[in-house]
């Protein structure tokens, strides 16, 4: 974006990320990438031959990527995120007032609006901070203004990525910043569990460890932190659920992901253009991608429950109570 | 145009009445204002007729969780489970192409792929199944002692359920569903980002408000009134919960009523 299209319209992200190729439409990618021998020819096929030749072409490997791309999500923004709480939470401890302001306002700026919002809103205005810091480090003797009535103007040298970069550039620029913008999102989520967390820490533990002469930093790492988690882990847990059930939305910040995929390969497809022809089949597609993410919040349902179990162990509270009187019996 | 005359020819414009053609170029903050604002009559229509049909449905499934009869129990727990195990955002997705087969098949599913139908149902088990776990958790701790004050009355069957069980269900439940609400209509901003298409150009508030920051590449205003928008909407709710919260808890002393506490919006 930043960049007027021929057009003269100005491409939104999803534009920019896109580009013209469209795999599921163009010519069959599948023709010659073909997993069992008995694919070259889809016609001849039927039956579940049909549905394993079908399944294995070249865009529905695209599409089990896009699953790839998800987990990454994951992988990345959980700890991203938290770490962002936790500095959130942290500072809206502090002492210092400023300090404490900053962390307040970061959690409450994050609520009572739509999350949805949040994520167009971020995704175009980090890529115009981005730019605009480059623009004024590398071309500090650019006379016009930014904003020029509907446009948004940076010389050359500052765009991101560069217009002659590749495209997996683009797309890996494209994805960084949906990561982060998932992260400033549940990174107050989570910094709002964590400063709950450690209110909860009995007030007693801390009295404790300054009566042993430990300073407000070692109390902190070393009283606080080891237990404000089993306080945290309800509202970290459904934190996560939660966090799997936004992925989808990585499609609104113009990313390749699954719902994308699904909505291109499910499109009728007709002989002229595919090898294998079909009708309508988004439903079936979404259908998959439904038990998909149920699949993911049973399985981590189950995970964190445990996770829970093992974290209540030897802890003054009703959980850890039950457990020690199980034991006892 | 004066501002007067952008609201008389865009107030209304998300239902269709009004001015035709969007503006679509040196828009005017007033413009911006008057298009979200209309565009949030659809938010408030998802919001509340999901919420009020939902909330009956969502007594009956937390019934069923409870009951003692698994033909009940295990269709109201699968129910619970696919709403609240899955994306909304996929939900939406898959009703609306489910629609759209239907739709082949019998022209009685012809409204069914329109939002103002299509997207409240799917909004409306969504709220549904959210609520009853909600409510099902208020049952459990329905205080043993109101039961045996009860069973000690001779209540029994419907008259025990309607004046101690369930008052006492709503009272214990009215915090959390409140929040329930909150979210769902921060949900209803999904809606015509998921298949269902905005005819003529009538959205929601985020679609408008989307509209605005792609044609001015400016981010910093539209979304911003929304917003705000939705920050007194989610005031609105609050205040009439609020009031609903008192009455259910009139009956207890002042100091030990729950109060309503906002916690932060998430995202289903």
């Amino acid at each position: 974006m930043s960049k007027a299209n021929r057009s003269g319209h100005w491409p939104k992200l999803s534009d920019k990320l896109t580009k013209s190729r469209d795999p599921a439409r163009c010519q069959p990618l599948n023709r010659d990438t073909t997993i069992y021998n008995y694919c070259s020819d889809p016609d001849a096929l039927e039956g579940v031959k049909w549905l394993s030749c079908y399944l294995t072409t070249g865009v529905h490997f695209q599409f089990y990527n896009a699953f790839v791309k998800v987990l990454l999500l994951l992988a990345v923004t959980a700890p991203v995120a938290l770490s962002f709480g936790f500095a959130g939470a942290t500072a809206a401890r502090s002492r210092f007032l400023p300090l404490s302001w900053l962390g307040r306002g970061y959690i409450a700026v994050v609520r009572g609006v739509p999350d949805i919002a949040f994520f167009l809103f971020f995704v175009i205005a980090l890529d115009q901070m981005f730019e605009y810091v480059r623009h004024v480090a590398l071309c500090p003797d650019w006379e016009d203004p930014i904003r020029q009535g509907a446009d948004f103007i940076v010389c050359q040298q500052a765009k991101l990525p560069l217009s002659s970069a590749r495209e997996w550039v683009h797309e890996t620029y494209a994805f960084a910043l949906a990561v982060f913008t998932f992260a400033i999102v549940f990174g107050a989520f989570a910094a709002n569990v964590l400063f709950g967390a450690m209110q909860a820490v009995p007030h007693a533990q801390l009295e404790t460890a300054e009566a042993y002469g430990m300073s407000p930093r070692q109390t902190f790492w070393r009283v606080l932190v080891p237990q404000m988690w089993v306080f945290a882990l309800p509202g970290l847990s459904n934190l996560w659920q939660i966090l799997i059930k936004a992925t989808p939305l990585l499609f609104l910040l113009g990313i390749e992901d699954v719902v994308y995929w699904a909505r291109e390969l499910g499109s009728t497809k007709t002989a002229r253009f595919s090898d294998y022809p079909h009708g309508d089949w988004r439903m079936w597609y979404f259908l998959a991608l439904l038990v998909f993410y149920l699949v993911m919040t049973w399985g981590s349902e189950r995970l964190l429950n445990r996770i829970g179990a093992r974290l209540s162990y030897g802890q003054a509270t009703a959980g850890g109570e039950a457990m020690r009187k199980g034991a006892a019996l | 145009m004066s501002c007067i005359e952008t609201i008389q020819a865009y107030g209304l414009r998300s239902l269709g009445i009004g001015e035709r053609l969007l503006p679509r170029s040196d828009f005017t903050l007033c413009e911006q204002f008057t298009l979200i604002g209309s565009g949030m009559i659809w938010n408030i229509y998802f919001g509340v007729v999901a919420l009020l049909i939902g909330f009956f449905f969502a007594t009956g499934l937390a019934l069923a969780k409870t009951s003692r009869n698994r033909w009940l129990r295990l269709p109201a727990d699968g129910f619970i489970f696919l709403f609240r195990g899955s994306p909304l955002f996929i939900q939406f997705f898959f009703a609306y192409f489910l629609f759209l087969s239907l739709k082949r098949t019998n022209d009685f599913f012809d409204p069914f792929t329109a939002a103002w139908l299509g997207a409240t149902i799917v909004l409306f088990c969504n709220t549904a199944a959210y609520s009853a776990q909600i409510f099902y958790g208020a049952l459990q701790s329905v205080p043993k002692g109101d039961l045996e004050a009860a069973d000690a009355y001779g209540m029994s069957g419907w008259s025990r359920f309607r004046r101690i069980v369930w008052p006492t269900m709503l009272r214990l439940a009215w915090p959390s569903y409140t929040n329930e609400a909150i979210f769902l209509f921060h949900a209803t901003t999904l809606v015509f980002f998921s298949g269902f298409p905005a005819w003529q150009q009538r959205g929601d508030a985020l679609y408008y408000a989307s509209y605005f920051a792609d044609k001015t590449f400016n981010p910093f205003v539209p979304y911003p009134i929304l917003a705000l928008y939705f920050v007194l909407l989610t005031l609105l709710v609050i205040g009439g919960f609020g009031l609903v919260n008192r009455r259910l808890n009139r009956h207890l002393p002042q100091t030990a009523r729950p109060r309503l506490r906002l916690r932060p919006n998430l995202i289903r």
